[in-house]
């Protein structure tokens, strides 16, 4: 059994959503897409512990021979991300229930979780799997699934944001395409590891450049990279307050580790960094994307969008780390996936808690919240604490590692945007705490109260871990090491 | 040389004239119309760089020595059924927009959209 995780890892979830359909309750649907969630959440731990013992696992499929079959490759990068999404999906999937009660109705509650878990196993999936061909199936499942779950939202807009995300998504998916049927026709193989070894002998035909400009443009796609991000804010804002909460701690994320895959393990650091100029263009865009989304998230007046424009900005952060392309750079980014994944599931359950109780996400219909359901909004504020990176919470340990990849490279005017743009966080943030707590409530509006147990509990889980991971960071940075330090092939 | 590599050439004519669609046209069904002639030029890439000149089918059969390559066709097979899937999803969603705000044009859609802000 324990030799078969890593496939269980994808199957859980892929087995169980079609399952749902046979249970026809929602309550009970709910609880088995948690029981699907919950198990796969185990398996990565258990993954990840065997990791970090006894170094990467290799599992074929159907007992073929790789690189003829198709064989999943776990180390400790893959392991890490694992956990990460089922952590959140499942902590995410535990409000569900309560929260899709007012914003889907009732005959699609079964579709919904259907389409999670599909969504889910997609995106472990891409993880898991050590063969191009693999990610890109996989990427197609999780997407798929994905516009269809942004197309539930109640607001008509949701419609049209699924839209224009199903075309960049599927451009997206298919210049990957273009890349991977480049390096076949280069190598004639699939699997990642055989193509690591294989590359470096065509690396310097046109050829291999163009499969890593189609690769490298379709992640970049994916990831919501300043300028293409324009699919995001509106997917975020209008899609269901669950799925916003899944997608923002997870689907950029994946992205960012497909990006990390193929220049370091694929391509390999000396072709990614030295052939191309591609420090400088992620360094540029990620400063870019750090400011113009920071600004463009201070003249939001819907909440999500604010929060949305916000992650557009900590993607710029990760490709900062990642462009400064040495180990401390790399865990930065490591750190900051697994941060803000914490951060942006409590701050976007937080919001879907506001949906249930006050169907808006307006800001000015936040005047007074504070008062009225206190324990929602201190989980904001700790969030948005942990956005700026104030010290105790998260977001300061990954700011730290980022400012000290910076700074051992000398890039110190970078250091300084940085911490420019940290203050760009200030303003945003404060602009819900001055509507919850410093405006008086609106009139008409004395009945609200704070939101039931089913969201605070798994809204609370995730701010004591933004705490507790910000002062024991034992897990995280010696995870994020462990994986940066044999990306780069020093030896622990 | 050139010549010979006609087929890239088709791809590429394809590729780029399914991108044009893609971006210049307002309408939502032909910007589906443009994605998919975008993924078919990948799906053509595919599966003429597996053909090997001379090269048939690979069945074992007394007399054929060679053979072309079978992977890509494969993989294009998984393709092909994502790419309707995701023509299928366009589709339903285009209809769902229509009965929404009534149109599917992306420029009148857009005007709504400022309206209700």
């Amino acid at each position: 059994m324990l030799a078969h995780l890593p496939i269980l890892q994808v199957i859980v979830p892929l087995m169980a959503a079609p399952l749902c359909l046979f249970l026809t309750r929602s309550r009970l649907v709910w609880l088995f897409a948690l029981l699907a969630s919950g198990l796969a959440f185990l398996i990565s731990s258990l993954l990840l512990q065997q990791v970090m013992v006894s170094g990467t696992i290799i599992y074929e499929l159907g007992g073929w021979d790789a690189p003829w079959g198709i064989e999943y490759r776990i180390d400790q990068l893959n392991a890490f991300l694992l956990l990460i999404i089922s952590a959140i999906s499942t902590v995410v999937l535990f409000a569900a229930h309560t929260s899709i009660q007012k914003e889907i109705p009732a005959d699609r509650h079964t579709l919904f979780y259907i389409l999670y878990l599909l969504s889910l196993a997609g995106m472990l999936g891409i993880v898991a799997t050590g063969d191009a061909f693999n990610v890109f199936v996989f990427l197609e499942i999780s997407s798929l699934s994905a516009y269809a779950l942004i197309a539930l939202g109640k607001d008509r807009r949701a419609l049209w944001a699924s839209y224009q995300y199903l075309i960049m998504g599927t451009i997206g998916a298919t210049f990957i395409l273009i890349g991977i049927g480049l390096m076949y026709q280069m190598t004639g193989t699939l699997n990642m590891y055989d193509l690591s070894q294989r590359l470096p002998e065509v690396e310097n035909t046109r050829t291999v450049f163009t499969a890593f400009a189609f690769v490298i443009v379709g992640v970049c796609l994916k990831l919501a990279l300043f300028p293409l991000h324009l699919w995001l804010p509106n997917a975020y804002a209008y899609a269901p307050s669950i799925v916003t909460a899944f997608f923002a701690a997870t689907a950029t994320k994946v992205a960012v580790y497909l990006l990390i895959r193929f220049t370091f393990s694929i391509f390999g650091l000396s072709f990614s960094f030295t052939t191309l100029p591609l420090q400088m263009l992620f360094v540029v865009l990620g400063l870019l994307g750090i400011f113009v989304a920071s600004f463009a998230a201070i003249y939001q007046t819907n909440v999500k969008h604010l929060l949305a424009y916000s992650s557009i900005a900590q993607i710029g952060y990760m490709i900062v780390g990642f462009s400064v392309s040495s180990v401390t750079g790399l865990m930065a980014t490591l750190l900051h996936l697994f941060n803000h994944a914490l951060m942006k599931s409590a701050l976007f359950l937080a919001l879907a808690a506001v949906v249930y109780r006050i169907g808006s996400v307006q800001l000015s219909q936040f005047h007074g919240l504070g008062r009225q359901m206190p324990f929602t909004m201190a989980a904001i504020v700790v969030g948005g604490l942990s956005l700026i990176g104030v010290p105790l919470t998260v977001g300061f340990v990954s700011k730290w590692y980022l400012v000290l990849a910076t700074l051992e490279n000398g890039w110190w005017p970078v250091t300084v945007l940085i911490l420019l743009g940290s203050l760009l966080a200030i303003v945003y943030v404060w602009r819900i705490v001055e509507a919850a707590y410093f405006k008086p409530p609106l009139a008409g509006r004395e009945g609200i109260n704070e939101a039931p147990l089913s969201f605070l509990i798994p809204i609370w889980t995730l701010v004591i871990a933004n705490i507790y991971f910000g002062i024991d960071t034992r897990l995280s940075v010696q995870v994020a090491q462990a994986a940066s330090q044999s990306l780069f092939g020093v030896s622990p | 040389m050139i010549l010979g590599l006609y087929n890239y050439w088709i791809v590429v004519v394809l590729m780029m004239v399914g991108f044009y669609i893609v971006i210049a046209h307002g309408n939502l069904i032909k910007k589906i119309v443009g994605l998919t002639i975008f993924q078919t030029s990948v799906f053509i890439f595919y599966i003429s760089m597996a053909k090997v000149d001379g090269g048939t089918a690979p069945i074992l059969a007394e007399g054929i020595k060679q053979y072309s390559n079978p992977l890509p066709h494969v993989l294009i097979l998984t393709a092909i059924v994502v790419g309707i899937a995701t023509t299928a999803l366009g589709l339903a969603l285009t209809v769902r927009i229509k009965e929404a705000y009534g149109s599917i044009e992306e420029e009148e859609i857009q005007e709504k959209d400022n309206l209700d802000c």
